[in-house]
């Protein structure tokens, strides 16, 4: 064994005029978004396979006497949800932009409409005609259910924080990079409820 | 101590050093600690300290997560230790399968404790995943390619995105059990259209990766140690990371051959028989890899090296008896015998935890700036790895003799004594290897020999720099221009790019397949808030146990902590309706 001194080195390049910021895929935290949502959206996938496991085992699903989630609340929900993707891609597309005034009122106008979005979530909740100590089916679909409006509300949470946060602030580089993450996220909230939705109050009637 | 313990109680047929109980909690507490507080955490914990100086990198990507994930971990530590003092200790072992803990079997709150220790540990497993994914992919040091990354980075890059699409499984799978003791859902429960075997399959789902999430980090160590101590390039190094990507992928393919004795369709035993017997194929290309370095360098063998024998000795063996219980048809006649308890710790203990002693010898100069005693390292590996082998292979024998696995005696006359009492002894004389191997860095620690920047010549850039590393880790950016940057044949200084700001916490991010540097990334300040966060967290899991208001109730000052933690500082508002207004 040799001790050795630290290399010795020899300057080849300068990265001080690189930029302070980036953004979309560029940017460190984006990653981290995706990795966020990659776990999340294993949990999703592993739900619904709960699901159609107890589904594949039940004799009758749902269980004679238990009535399908009724439609009319959940179609009001998707409806304003996927319409929520219009100004929630507007906002994206404001960060990419750097437009301040427009991340503002958008962020705003996506807290405004978080919170709307939770009316018809909470009627769902009143008609999905099952418990979630009736049976396993009722645990499975209030699970599903459960998981994904945890979703809706820690987003609205973080939608909310952010526009206080942008109305009160300068804001800079880094934080356009935030919106255009949280933007991203909703769109992952939107998206994941397309297949859990259809197997929540698709299945039961079509299985 | 408590597998010395256990050793004891089964050195004797009808011995009553414990009852029923005590040895339930006991081998409970010792799996569940070895598998959940100490095999994947060291692992990450080896990550979030050597990935950054591997890359060359000032610190990872999201330093505030680190701190989280590792309060975290240690409110799960604490949960489950702290319980046991308090005489609520976990005894359905390692997985606590329904109905045995499900609320009519198991009243009170020991198989709580166990699920929610899990919740904890793998929310702070799953932050690390992520740290280290970003960090490996998005700050890797110019030049350094996809195709130039250390077999070391590769390994940690893929048990991350292993840890990050397994682990939501048992966070899934404890929450559904938690949820069938508190709130009366009905997953498990048969009379209600629940399943019991759902638990099994979601536990498993995670429960085998979980191995490889182990074992694949453990080959980052092999891989880095046998280069630099054969002195020459890895053989095979493309083979090694391919090898590694299959481990990761048909890992997820393999759970039901936990399952072979609950009775699944023929055809399905068959299939996971043939995936359970495939991955023999990727690591006996690994092996080969790593003889073939040997075969071909000019190897030398202090400490660090041994244990790399003792690992691929005694891995190989486990690996071989994991071939024989891939077959369902035999793995029926072995299942919950001590057979199985002999090849898990052969894979894990051997597979694992001797690369991982390797690892602590050979990286020991790098964290403390001394050497570890030869000597002393040479006395603790013919301890442990002698110990281990004369404790576990007899095990194999009793399993085959059929001594089941967790029961806490046996009748005189089975003929299984003189067995257990040799495995008793290794087990102790293991024991004692390990007391000699932590005296062994504890006394280096303040006596051991200076060992400078570099004492093992090795190739990758931790070396680069001084021992132990300074906060700052390096001054300048690396330029990458092979596998082996530091082995240059030339003799020329190592390349580097300045620029990266002195006065203030910045790192440089660069482009995911090229590394081609994109912008400079301020990084986080040491904060409180990612420690308050984890208290609120954990006042949250914890009373969760309790009453399901508990998340409803720790949602606020849990927002609250995470606020504060994620704030921006920057100053207030010249424009808008809510402008400063002067």
């Amino acid at each position: 064994m040799t001790i050795r001194d630290p290399r010795a080195v020899r300057i080849v390049g300068d990265l001080s005029g690189l930029p302070a910021s980036a953004s979309g895929p560029r940017h460190l935290v984006w990653w981290g978004n995706i990795g966020f949502m990659l776990i999340e959206g294993t949990g999703f996938v592993l739900a619904a396979a709960a699901y159609l496991y107890l589904m594949t085992q039940a004799p009758h699903w749902p269980p004679p006497g238990t009535r399908a989630p009724d439609l009319t609340w959940a179609l009001i929900f998707t409806c304003g949800l996927v319409m929520s993707e219009l100004p929630n891609l507007w906002v994206r597309r404001c960060a990419v932009a750097k437009d301040v005034r427009g991340v503002r009122i958008g962020v705003a106008a996506m807290t405004v409409i978080g919170l709307l979005l939770m009316i018809p979530r909470g009627f769902e909740f009143a008609h999905l005609n099952t418990h979630w100590y009736d049976d396993a089916y009722g645990s499975v679909v209030w699970m599903l259910m459960i998981l994904h409006t945890s979703h809706i509300v820690t987003d609205w949470g973080d939608t909310a924080v952010q526009a206080a946060w942008l109305f009160t602030h300068e804001v800079g580089d880094d934080q356009f990079a935030d919106v255009e993450d949280n933007a991203n996220y909703w769109t992952f909230v939107v998206v994941s409820w397309l297949p859990i939705g259809a197997i929540v109050y698709g299945l039961a009637r079509w299985s | 101590m408590l597998g010395l313990d256990m050793r004891w109680q089964l050195s004797t047929a009808e011995n009553t050093r414990m009852g029923p109980q005590l040895f339930n909690e006991s081998f409970s507490l010792h799996g569940s600690t070895m598998l959940f507080l100490v095999s994947v955490p060291v692992m990450e914990a080896m990550a979030l300290w050597l990935v950054p100086l591997m890359l060359g990198q000032r610190n990872m990507a999201f330093p505030r997560l680190g701190a989280f994930s590792f309060w975290l971990y240690l409110g799960g530590v604490l949960t489950l230790w702290i319980a046991h003092a308090l005489d609520v200790t976990p005894d359905l072992g390692w997985f606590e399968y329904p109905p045995l803990s499900g609320p009519a079997y198991s009243p009170g709150h020991r198989a709580d404790i166990w699920a929610q220790m899990i919740t904890f540990t793998e929310v702070a497993a799953l932050c690390a995943s992520v740290n280290v994914a970003a960090t490996i992919l998005k700050m890797r040091p110019p030049g350094m390619t996809l195709a130039r990354m250390p077999v070391f980075l590769w390994a940690m890059l893929i048990a991350s995105m292993m840890t990050i699409l397994s682990m939501p499984a048992i966070m899934l799978v404890t929450s559904m059990l938690i949820a069938d003791r508190l709130v009366s859902t009905h997953f498990f429960a048969p009379d209600a259209h629940g399943d019991v075997l759902l638990f099994q399959h979601l536990f498993w789902f995670f429960g085998h990766p979980e191995v490889y999430i182990i074992f694949i980090p453990a080959t980052g160590f092999v891989s880095s140690i046998i280069e630099t101590f054969s002195r020459r390039r890895l053989f095979g190094h493309d083979v090694l990371v391919l090898a590694i990507m299959a481990i990761g992928a048909l890992a997820f393919g393999l759970w039901v051959h936990h399952m072979f004795a609950v009775g699944l369709p023929r055809l399905g035993n068959n299939f996971y028989t043939a995936a359970s017997m495939a991955i023999a194929l990727p690591a006996g290309l690994q092996i080969f890899c790593w003889i073939a370095t040997m075969a071909t360098g000019r190897p030398w063998f202090p400490a660090p090296m041994l244990w790399i024998l003792g690992f691929v000795s005694t891995f190989v063996i486990g690996g071989l008896s994991g071939v024989m219980t891939a077959s369902a048809a035999l793995d029926l006649q072995l299942t919950d015998t001590y057979f199985i308890v002999a090849h898990f710790h052969y894979v894990l203990v051997g597979g694992a935890m001797f690369p991982l002693f390797g690892a602590f010898a050979y990286w020991y100069p790098k964290a403390t700036g001394r050497m570890m005693s030869e000597r002393l390292g040479q006395l603790a590996f013919v301890m442990i790895v002698g110990g281990f082998n004369l404790g576990f292979f007899p095990m194999h024998l009793l399993g085959l003799m059929g001594m089941p696995r967790r029961v806490y005696t046996y009748p005189a006359g089975m003929g299984w004594e003189w067995l257990n009492q040799i495995a008793t002894l290794g087990s102790v004389i293991a024991v004692g290897g390990g007391l000699v191997f932590v005296a062994n860095a504890l006394w280096s620690y303040w006596r051991g020999a200076p060992a400078g920047a570099d004492p093992w010549g090795a190739s990758t850039l931790e070396w680069a720099g001084p021992s132990p590393s300074p906060s700052w880790n390096f001054a300048y950016r690396p330029v990458i221009d092979s596998l082996t940057p530091l082995w240059r044949e030339d003799g020329s200084e190592l390349p580097v790019m300045e620029g990266i700001a002195i006065e203030r916490r910045e790192v440089l991010v660069t482009s995911v397949t090229d590394a081609a540097p994109l912008y400079r990334q301020q990084s986080a300040a040491p904060s409180i808030w990612p420690l308050i966060a984890a208290v609120a967290v954990t006042a949250m899991f914890l009373g969760s146990i309790f009453t399901p208001w508990a998340i409803v109730a720790g949602a606020l000052p849990i927002g609250a902590a995470l606020t504060g933690w994620f704030w921006p500082r920057r100053e207030r508002a010249k424009t808008g309706p809510l402008r400063v207004r002067t």
